[in-house]
């Protein structure tokens, strides 16, 4: 079982085909959960403390905002973990907690950095494109080591 | 936010099936003996509990149609307060549009998935280009 990073880092649809073929999705909402569970933090409901930003210092320097700095505090770690990763680009959807544009150039660049084995598509508009995009994730998924068919 | 003492998780299981509607999957998750609470949604249902028994009962969903089911954790809680709309006076909570938008391609990567488990062969197929700038400026001046 592989670690696989995707990025939109809080996909369904990334997160659901990386547990579907075997392996394990690295995405945002088990860090999210963790850090809403944890006590003795001095910023409830959210527990974002000027912690964040600091510990985001290893992936961006002082200069870039705050909020790039504290997304990458979240997201860093997990591009350490993974093993493998899934970009999906001309995404309209990223928005929300993916709506930093600069967050998502530095998610994406360290990810390409890190020389794991990668797949770079697009969001799928069309039905021909839909298959092409399954298609293409379920190979990239079950090439890699202890890959295993759909559960 | 009180720290939880068991491992507990929550996963959205959404719903893009022809045969099985989100109450039929609630009911499902009704029918467990697990110490689980679900909340039903427009989309499918949120599960949430000790892991173990989430995970068990979400293997249980997906098995009802699994080509056409879909999950993925959630990090807040069903109702969290910062999160459910009932406390923040309306509005489609943070969150919801990403989900929204995959949910509309969700029919179309379940089609896929059904090739792909029958073992239709992988076409290539040829990504529309994007329209030439002079072509544009064609269509501009002949409608002129």
């Amino acid at each position: 079982m592989a670690k696989v990073i995707i990025y939109p880092t809080n996909s369904l649809i990334l997160s659901d085909m990386v547990e579907r073929f075997g392996h394990e999705p690295l995405a945002m909402m088990e860090k999210i959960k963790k850090i809403i569970n944890t006590v003795g933090v001095d910023s409830p409901p959210l527990n974002i403390t000027p912690e964040e930003p600091k510990r985001g210092l290893k992936y961006a320097a002082v200069e870039v905002p705050a909020g790039v700095r504290g997304r990458m505090a979240l997201i860093g770690p997990m591009i350490e973990l993974a093993e493998a990763g899934i970009i999906v680009g001309d995404s309209s959807i990223s928005f929300g907690c993916m709506g930093c544009a600069r967050t998502n150039e530095l998610t994406k660049f360290l990810i390409r950095e890190k020389g794991i084995p990668i797949l770079e598509i697009k969001y799928p508009h069309t039905e021909e494109e839909g298959q092409d995009f399954v298609y293409k994730i379920a190979e990239f998924l079950k090439s890699l080591p202890s890959g295993s068919d759909e559960k | 936010m009180a720290e939880e003492t068991e491992d507990n998780i929550t996963k959205i299981v959404v719903i893009s099936s022809d045969s099985i509607l989100p109450t039929d999957a609630a009911m499902k998750v009704y029918e467990s003996e697990d110490s689980i609470t679900i909340k039903e949604t427009c989309f499918g249902t949120m599960v949430n509990g000790p892991r173990e028994a989430v995970l068990k009962v979400v293997k249980t969903l997906r098995s009802m149609d699994r080509n056409h089911i879909f999950v993925k954790e959630r990090g807040f809680k069903p109702g969290a307060e910062v999160r459910c709309r009932a406390g923040r006076g309306g509005g489609p909570r943070p969150g919801f549009h990403f989900l929204r938008e995959e949910v509309n391609m969700l029919p179309m990567i379940g089609r896929a998935l059904d090739k792909y488990e029958a073992g239709e062969p992988f076409e290539e197929h040829e990504a529309p280009k994007k329209l030439d700038i002079s072509k544009l400026k064609k269509i501009i001046d002949s409608e002129l």
